[in-house]
């Protein structure tokens, strides 16, 4: 039947249906459409241009659709596109080829695209349009679910399908008591086997979804609106709300209005060139009837969309049965079903893997010769899918024990090599229909090396997003075999490295964690990148660690260290381990006081133990009283310079090493870093003051100091390595300063300084190059950099004893001055400790 | 089905005693229970202050986040972490459920579910 052929001459396209596959088509079409020469005008039903519907639960998250949208705003514009929104077409007149839309708008069409999607199901029971009752397609309809949540304790949803546990789930985060209602025995029935289903149902009940089968219901009840559900068992379900999910209905009612050829159960039937029974009219998406089949996801629906731009355009590309694999994209609930995942269609053998410790279930269909993957079922865990799935798609011939694939670990199912044995033309992104080689050839000719640079280049990954995980394996082993360095990402919230995000951050002047998520983040943060911008923004600014308490890892967040039991304790600075017998005695009374335990410590401070938190800031106020300041035992800072005696008393000493030490401690105090960073100053070669296990270790030499960096003791200890040999102190200071800067700059989180020597590419003559030879030219950047965070130093205990507002975080309970009566202590050499914990 | 269980309603704190995404502890009669604000995702949440770990009352002075879009609490001694939705320990299957309170905000204070 195929007859159309592209005119030169320009020609009107008319789109019913601004959704998904509608706009796609727009895209696909202009795309083609390179000198701009055909008419296109889109009608849409709904209020807002296309959006992401197979993302429309995150909607719920920042109630905003805006990070939903497909286009930019100004996209139709600027394509030269009209489009009408809140306009749906009303009437099609096939003979004088014209549609009629709502506000009374005409518009003729020498091609006409229906793309006009589906409705969702609501089976005619009584009690159907009650208030209350909802169905799950629409931001309008997430709208009103969302307003009616806020006023509901429970919510049931029809259908326990893909799309009702979604809903279902969506139903539980917004904290509802939520039921499924199934009325199959199993749940999702037409992906999933009986044991597969089981597993599920495990796990969906562990999230707290409660799960009724075999239940059919037979009415929905209330006085003005929902109150419960009654069941065909005559059994009944108390409710608030009701969100149906029973399966969607092709919208074919303007098709059938004008006469074309609609399927039994609806639909427009099409063609392989997805003509209808009118050739110049043609369908595509979720109101496409082909082979008597609706198409339900977005995949085959992108593909529709490529397949008429093609044919206006001069191609011909045909439309042929589509894969109808799916993944579950439910946070915590994995599950997959792929090819045959019955194996109804072919002779087969199937294995079957089950782990009821971890609810994993999994099963795959061999063909009887024992050759090829031929569909099957994961539950629990999905991490092998997209291998699986294109195992069976390019039917790819199977090791000699299959069933190896089943009990890949984790991290073994990623299989590198496995992604890379995959054909060139192998599908790995099928909404967007792009190939491995695409992906491959971006990564090597265009430079790109992660997922989010990938979508935009290529588009890969843009539609379902199934296909990421493996598009994330296909660039990182380019890139290896490139020879590159594989990125490194703070968490799923930052995908920079730590290095990055701290220019970043000093480049745009950012100083809070919530203007560094705007600006480079997306979501909302963890406890893995919020303690790390932390540790940035106080390296960047050293502004006080307590303005930004909430991202603070514990010890920071009270400024001491916490203990078994609740506990905290405190370390009073003691520059160099040198005090007078005053504040010794001071430290005494205190403690004394306070009944805290004491011990000397391997950094020559003295440890206070025990102290309850709302007594912090008032021991505080009494060491600062006695001369003291904050000790940073907690933090990722500066921690203590230990000297040995030195040249003052030792017979031994070269130079004053408790001095230099002081000077030292004194000048890198509550410098923050990626980790923490330990000195030490020793009075000669014998090193009492164990320098060289330091970060940076200073020796006194007859001719001035040897300046030894990079060690570490601790738990893979590594001695320090010796940087300059013979300076005077001055120039120690400067290389200190450079090397320091140098680390927080570009050391990953917790990394010492000696792990990032190890790592850092051309290792110690490198960094001899920067620091001493300067062959960066940043040496001087550095030092003020440096100075500029030094001079922001101030004592953080002070500024909470000095602040009425801020003391009053140091208390256990905020509606009660009561200190936490669960911490208690027993006695042990005449000190007290905390009681062991179980 | 269809249990009706009646929900007491306890005024724990003002909305301005609890900082910004993050948390605090309330007394309850001899419960402690932790309340957090998600500000950054308007939430509010609460559960138990006892860590299940090594049973310290402390996951109110844990770091709040998410994972996945899954909002979550980080213990601060050993950072486990734990659903604020499900109450699940999302880090280690052999650490207990803690227990979830239903939280509502009225006329700028917080009120949590008692039985
Ligand atoms: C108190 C002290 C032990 C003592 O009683 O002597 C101590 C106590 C702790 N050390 Fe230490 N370390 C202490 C000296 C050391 C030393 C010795 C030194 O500094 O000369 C080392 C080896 C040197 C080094 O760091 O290279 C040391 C290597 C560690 C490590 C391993 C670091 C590594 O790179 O492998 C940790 C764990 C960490 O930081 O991640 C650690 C962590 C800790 C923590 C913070 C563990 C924790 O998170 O609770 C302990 C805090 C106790 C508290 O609340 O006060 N502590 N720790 C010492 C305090 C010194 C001070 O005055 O600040
Ligand atoms: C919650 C949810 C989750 C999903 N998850 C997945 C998934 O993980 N993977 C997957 O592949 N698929 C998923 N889907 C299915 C996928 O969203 C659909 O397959 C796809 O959006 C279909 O696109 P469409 O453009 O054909 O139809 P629709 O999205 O239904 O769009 C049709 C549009 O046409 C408009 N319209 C109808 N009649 C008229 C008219 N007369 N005039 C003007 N406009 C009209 C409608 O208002 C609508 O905006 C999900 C769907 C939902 C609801
Ligand atoms: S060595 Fe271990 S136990 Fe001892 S203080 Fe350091 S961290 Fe604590
Ligand atoms: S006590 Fe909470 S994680 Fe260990």
């Amino acid at each position: 039947m195929k007859s159309n052929r592209f005119s030169p001459s320009s020609i009107k396209v008319v789109v019913i249906g601004n959704a998904m596959v509608g706009h796609k088509f727009c895209e696909k079409l202009r795309e083609r459409d390179v000198l701009n020469t055909i008419d296109i005008k889109v009608f849409g039903e709904e209020n807002h241009r296309a959006y992401d519907r197979v993302h429309l639960s995150e909607y719920f998250k920042d109630k905003s659709i805006d990070r939903l949208y497909l286009s930019k705003t100004g996209w139709y514009e600027s394509k030269n596109i009209q489009i009408y929104l809140d306009n749906p077409v009303v009437e099609i007149d096939r003979f004088k080829k014209n549609v009629i839309s709502k506000s009374g708008e005409v518009c003729p069409y020498d091609y006409l695209v229906l793309a006009t999607g589906s409705s969702p199901f609501l089976p005619p029971i009584t009690g159907n349009d009650l208030f209350g009752v909802f169905v799950y397609r629409t931001v309008d309809d997430l709208e009103m679910i969302l307003g009616r949540a806020y006023k509901s304790k429970k919510a049931a949803v029809i259908g326990g399908g893909l799309l009702g546990l979604e809903a279902a789930k969506a139903m539980l985060d917004l904290r509802l008591e939520t039921h499924v209602i199934e009325h199959s025995p199993r749940l999702m029935p037409r992906q999933l086997d009986e044991t597969g289903a089981t597993f599920l149902r495990n796990k969906l009940e562990h999230l707290g979804i409660k799960i009724h089968l075999n239940k059919t219901t037979s009415a929905i009840r209330g006085n003005e609106r929902v109150e419960w559900v009654e069941f065909a068992d005559n059994t009944q379900l108390d409710t608030d709300m009701v969100v149906v999910s029973a399966g969607i209905r092709p919208r074919d009612e303007l098709a059938r209005q004008c006469g074309l050829r609609t399927g039994p159960r609806g639909g427009v039937i099409v063609n392989e060139y997805l003509q209808t029974s009118d050739p110049f009219i043609y369908a595509i998406g979720e109101c496409a009837l082909y082979e008597g089949m609706i198409y339900g996801l977005v995949a085959p629906g992108y593909n529709m969309a490529e397949v008429v731009a093609s044919n206006l355009t001069g191609g011909d590309k045909i439309f042929t049965a589509f894969d109808m694999s799916t993944k579950l994209k439910l946070i915590g609930v994995d599950v997959a079903s792929f090819g045959d995942p019955f194996g109804m269609n072919t002779a087969h053998s199937p294995i079957i893997f089950e782990d009821r410790m971890r609810d994993i279930y999994k099963r795959i269909n061999i063909s009887e010769d024992g050759k090829k993957l031929l569909g099957g079922i994961l539950v629990g865990d999905t991490h092998s899918y997209n291998m699986l799935l294109q195992t069976c798609l390019n039917e790819l011939s199977l090791p000699p024990h299959p069933e190896n694939i089943l009990f890949q670990s984790e991290e073994g199912s990623k299989n590198e090599s496995g992604v890379m044995a995959l054909p060139d033309a192998a599908l790995i992104c099928s909404c967007e229909s792009i190939s491995k080689k695409t992906i491959c050839d971006a990564v090597i000719a265009q430079g790109i090396a992660d997922a989010e640079g990938m979508k935009k280049c290529t588009k890969a990954g843009t539609g379902c997003g199934g296909c990421i995980p493996m598009v994330k394996d296909l660039i990182n082993e380019t890139l290896k075999l490139q020879g590159k360095m594989i990125k490194q990402i703070i968490c799923e919230h930052f995908a920079y490295s730590r290095q990055q995000l701290y220019d970043l951050i000093k480049i745009n002047g950012i100083k809070t964690f919530e203007a560094a998520l705007e600006s480079f983040g997306t979501g909302f943060g963890c406890e893995i990148c919020k303690p790390v911008i932390a540790s940035i923004l106080a390296s960047a600014w050293n502004d006080l660690i307590i303005k930004h308490a909430t991202i603070q890892d514990t010890n920071d967040r009270y400024l001491a260290n916490i203990q078994k039991g609740g506990s905290y304790s405190v370390v009073p600075r003691i520059p160099g381990g040198e005090i007078t017998p005053d504040k010794l005695i001071a430290i005494g009374e205190i403690a004394k006081k306070y009944n805290l335990y004491c011990k000397i410590t391997g950094g020559q401070r003295i440890d206070l133990f025990g102290a309850m938190i709302h007594q912090l800031p008032e021991i505080w106020e009494e060491l600062i009283a006695a001369g003291f300041e904050s000790g940073h035992a907690y933090g990722k800072a500066v921690r203590t310079v230990k000297s040995c005696v030195g040249s003052t008393w030792c017979r031994y000493g070269l130079h004053d090493s408790v001095g230099f030490a002081i000077e030292l401690e004194e000048r890198y105090k509550g410098l923050r870093a990626p980790h923490k960073i330990k000195m030490a100053v020793s009075g000669c070669v014998r090193e009492c003051a164990e320098a060289q296990s330091k970060d940076v270790g200073v020796i006194a030499t007859e001719k001035g100091w040897n300046l030894f960096i990079c060690g570490n003791g601790g738990a893979k200890p590594q001695h320090a390595v010796l940087f300059a040999s013979d300076i005077d102190k001055e120039t120690v200071v400067h290389y200190i300063d450079r090397l320091l800067m140098f680390y927080i700059k570009t050391a990953e989180p917790l990394t010492r300084t000696s792990t990032w020597l190890n790592k850092l590419e051309g290792g110690l003559d490198y960094l001899k190059d920067v620091i001493i030879h300067n062959t960066l030219g940043i040496c001087v950047q550095l030092e003020q950099e440096m100075q500029e965070t030094l001079s922001q130093y101030y004592c953080e205990w002070k500024a909470v004893v000095e602040s009425p507002q801020l003391r009053k975080q140091f208390t256990h309970f905020v509606n009660s001055n009561e200190p936490d009566p669960t911490i208690s202590f027993e006695e042990k050499r005449k000190q007290k400790n905390p009681v062991a914990w179980v | 089905m269809g249990i009706n269980k009646k929900t007491k309603w306890f005024r724990a704190c003002h909305v301005n005693d609890v900082p910004a995404n993050g948390g605090v502890c309330i007394q309850y009669q001899n419960e402690q229970i932790a309340i957090f604000h998600f500000t950054s995702r308007q939430e509010w949440y609460a559960t138990q202050n006892l860590c299940p770990h090594k049973q310290q009352m402390i996951l109110s002075r844990g770091l709040i986040g998410e994972t996945l879009s899954e909002a979550k609490v980080a213990c601060p001694y050993h950072k486990n972490t734990f659903s604020l939705i499900t109450g699940k320990c999302l880090s280690s299957s052999e650490i207990d459920v803690i227990k979830i309170y239903e939280i509502k905000i009225e006329d700028e204070f917080v009120f949590v579910a008692c039985e």
